[in-house]
């Protein structure tokens, strides 16, 4: 066991999976997002919402194109790197992925064609099916993977069989508790996702003065749709800490920064954890709020981390620092839509600038709140990868060497930044270029496997049209 | 159950070998003109349908995992190094169709890392796949040989070999895609690409016979296998025909042909094994709660449905693309 490959490892694979959720978790936001509008403009008639929809057709195609090539390497990095936990939990976590390639795959790939192609060539209403097909089979794809991750969380539904998993009972898999608060947890941090994304939008082109129907309709929408969607949100969160708390105690006292059992317990608001000394220097905490939040109570008994053997307790600080930033993103995501969504309402938010201004720079926060969320989750999961089965350090392939460990990461740094800063400068070319008049023309060379291909045009000449004096 | 996936996990991998076979082969092709035209020619011969074909290969990938664990957790870990290139060409040559029209000035960036990606995914399935052939340090059903145990003279042979095959599958490609130069290059280079691998097999077989590999006595054992390369021989006296009538339509079906010749000459002197002489079919199979759950929900309706998608897909896009009319 080499331990350099083992960090490494780790470290690659956090680095991976993060920056492949930041894509799929924004096209699922903006696939909720294209059915409403459609549906909207079925009803309504108004072509503003025609042209707010093929705009975001384009976004949504760059996005998740990125998704599937970085979701590419998913489906392997399991079994270089993880081959002791594939060979052992691929019974069950295998066959949950390769539902959800198939899903996925039939539902995305069928329906986002017509997207593409079939405006012109079947009937609205089937035109809106499709679209909320797109978004059922992104949906679907969160639904799989978090049943997989919910199982690495909280193991139901299998025997030990010559040290493999042997699923026993897939309706305990499927239908477990804790696959029922974490999934919607992740859709609506999704959907939040594509609705701050769509406001900021908003709120940039009217503070450039310009698509301003557009602008306002994104801007309302958005807003209003996160005023209802962030206290559910904080409510699923509730919920998910709550499984947390019944299922891994370890982990819990790790969020809470809690090192000695207490009756009733304090919670700590912040400080810096410290975890030779067990305890936290600078902490500034709460009587009896600790119980309250754990157990609805105000004497409860909670539990603390030095009730676990030293290598039980997984690592302090990540959990501690990126739930809280989780959670104060949620906060300033709730006072935003909720101040946002009034001054719409009475007609005001055009004049408030300052407003403006701060839901365009929000448009970071869902994304940062998704990934320290995930880091909360899975670094909160340690030392275990099958949670009380299977440690992180037994799931590595054995003979895996620091060398060939440390040139993959090399690569993959490399090429995902590459990747990302084009990705993000095309991305930045549509915005810039906005919802124009012009729609989009079925491409002769689009196709649904190749969503990007929706925008396949030299970008620089399409921002021409907006230089002065041309 | 074990057989049912079998059969899919091989269906898979074939039509991923045929389809971004020739989308890899052009891809390497690509690399070799200069002349923006032909480019763009080349590049719509494959842009409606090399994402699809992609897809193939993470249904191989989950469905090995899901049904024969076994199997994926050794091999992937086997092969870390070529796998994770294998990727990176993947990703870079992906990539590499988005963003090219999208710029002009940075077009070069990503010609780069079309036709290099190609020949690297290309290149290290080829490697993988000879050194399964030659077969892999072992011990205790584990693998044993280190970062580089997967590296001989033997698997980069076979990398370049199929870089040929998937050459000569593009080339049969563009003969049927595609007009006037492209067309006429292509069919130029047939020729050259079909003698550099019949000079491939015949390495491979020397070298074979020569290092006495265990998987020769397959042969010895089963002589039906020699209908294989019996059929493959014709085939490719079909094909110097139908290049020499300069007939568009039928190269590619025959150079296809080969490759399913090749691909079940290959799984036929494997089974039962899935690694040669080490992991068998049945050893590597997930539980049956595991092949019943997956069968009942994909292999049974999703399957026959992605079967008949991508069959769809291809004849949505049959015909010629014209330079000219490119919508680029």
């Amino acid at each position: 066991m080499d331990l350099t490959a083992l960090l490494l490892s780790r470290f690659q694979f956090a680095f991976t999976i993060s920056f492949h959720i930041i894509f799929p978790s924004f096209s699922i936001g903006v696939a909720a997002w294209l059915t409403v509008v459609e549906a909207l403009h079925l009803v309504t008639g108004r072509p503003a919402y025609r042209l707010v929809f093929e705009f975001w057709l384009k976004i949504f195609g760059v996005v998740f194109g990125l998704g599937v090539v970085t979701g590419v390497v998913m489906a392997f990095e399991f079994g270089t790197n993880w081959s002791e936990l594939s060979r052992t939990a691929g019974p069950i976590q295998g066959v949950l992925l390769s539902h959800e390639t198939f899903t996925a795959f039939a539902l995305e790939a069928s329906f986002f064609g017509i997207l593409l192609f079939g405006r012109s060539r079947v009937a609205p209403w089937f035109y809106l099916f499709s679209t909320a097909m797109v978004w059922l089979g992104t949906s679907l794809s969160a639904f799989w993977i978090m049943i997989n991750n919910s199982w690495m969380q909280a193991p139901v539904g299998y025997v030990v069989e010559n040290g493999t998993f042997v699923p026993n009972d897939w309706a305990a898999i499927i239908f477990s508790p804790v696959v029922w608060v974490r999934f919607p947890h992740m859709l609506l941090a999704s959907y939040l996702t594509g609705a701050f994304c769509v406001a900021a939008t908003g709120a940039w082109y009217l503070l450039r003065r310009e698509f301003t129907a557009e602008g306002q309709i994104m801007l309302r929408m958005g807003l209003y749709l996160a005023a209802i969607l962030v206290p559910a949100q904080l409510f699923f969160g509730h919920l998910t800490g709550d499984y947390v708390h019944h299922y891994q105690p370890a982990k819990f006292a790790a969020i809470e920064g809690r090192w000695h059992d207490e009756q009733p317990a304090s919670e700590v608001l912040i400080g810096l954890p410290d975890s030779t000394a067990e305890t936290n220097h600078y902490a500034i905490s709460i009587p009896v709020l600790g119980s309250l939040i754990g157990s609805l109570s105000f004497d409860s008994k909670e539990v603390g981390l030095t009730d676990f053997s030293p290598r039980d307790r997984p690592p302090v600080a990540i959990p501690f620092f990126s739930f809280r930033v989780m959670v104060v993103c949620g906060l300033v995501m709730l006072l935003l839509a909720w101040v946002g969504s009034y001054l719409s309402f009475v007609r005001r938010i055009e004049r408030s600038r300052v407003l403006l201004r701060l839901i365009f720079f929000s448009f970071p926060l869902p994304f940062v709140a998704i990934l320290t969320g995930w880091f909360t989750a899975e670094v909160g999961r340690q030392p275990w990868t099958v949670y009380g089965l299977l440690r992180t350090a037994d799931a590595m392939t054995p003979f895996l060497t620091a060398r060939a460990a440390s040139i993959s990461l090399f690569v993959f740094c490399g090429l995902y930044s590459f990747i990302f800063v084009f990705g993000i400068y095309y991305l930045h070319q549509l915005f810039r270029a906005g919802p124009t008049g012009r729609l989009i023309l079925p491409p002769i060379a689009a196709f649904p496997t190749r969503p990007m291909s929706v925008v396949d045009e030299p970008l620089g000449s399409t921002s021409h049209r907006f230089t002065p004096g041309e | 159950m074990v057989l049912y996936w079998a059969f899919v996990l091989a269906i898979a991998m074939l039509l991923y070998v045929l389809l971004d076979g020739f989308d890899l082969g052009v891809g390497i092709l690509f690399g070799l003109t200069h002349e923006e035209t032909q480019r763009r020619a080349m590049l719509s011969a494959v842009s409606t349908i090399w994402d699809g074909n992609e897809t193939w290969l993470v249904v191989t990938g989950v469905v090995l995992w899901g049904a024969f664990p076994v199997v994926y957790a050794t091999l992937l870990s086997a092969f870390y190094l070529p796998l994770f290139a294998m990727i990176a060409g993947l990703i870079l040559r992906g990539v590499a169709f988005e963003f090219r029209y999208k710029t002009e000035r940075m077009r070069w960036i990503w010609d780069a890392s079309f036709a290099g990606g190609s020949v690297l995914a290309a290149f290290m399935q080829g490697l993988t796949v000879g050194a399964l052939v030659e077969g892999l340090p072992f011990v205790n059903g584990r693998y044993a040989g280190g970062d580089f145990g997967w590296l001989s003279p033997f698997a980069v042979l076979c990398g370049i070999g199929l870089c040929l095959g998937y050459c000569l599958l593009g080339a049969c490609w563009l003969v049927r895609k595609c007009e006037a130069d492209v067309r006429d290059a292509a069919y130029r280079l047939i020729p050259y690409l079909s003698l550099g691998l019949l000079v491939f097999l015949i390495a491979v077989f020397a070298y074979a016979l020569a290092e006495n590999l265990p998987i020769m006595d397959r042969w010895l054992e089963r002589p039906y296998l020699f209908i294989f390369p019996a059929i493959g021989v014709a085939a490719a006296i079909v094909l110097s025909t139908s290049v020499r009538h300069r007939r568009d339509g039928p190269p590619f079906y025959i150079a296809a042909t080969i490759f399913a010749l090749a691909f079940s000459t290959l799984a036929i002197s494997f089974w039962p094994y899935m690694i040669p002489f080490t992991i068998t079919f049945e050893e590597a199979a997930a539980p049956h709660s595991s092949l019943a759950f997956m069968f009942w929900g994909e292999g049974l309706f999703v399957f026959p449905l992605m079967l008949l998608y991508t069959a769809i897909s291809l004849r949505v896009f049959r015909g010629k693309v014209t330079s000219t009319a490119v919508h680029y």
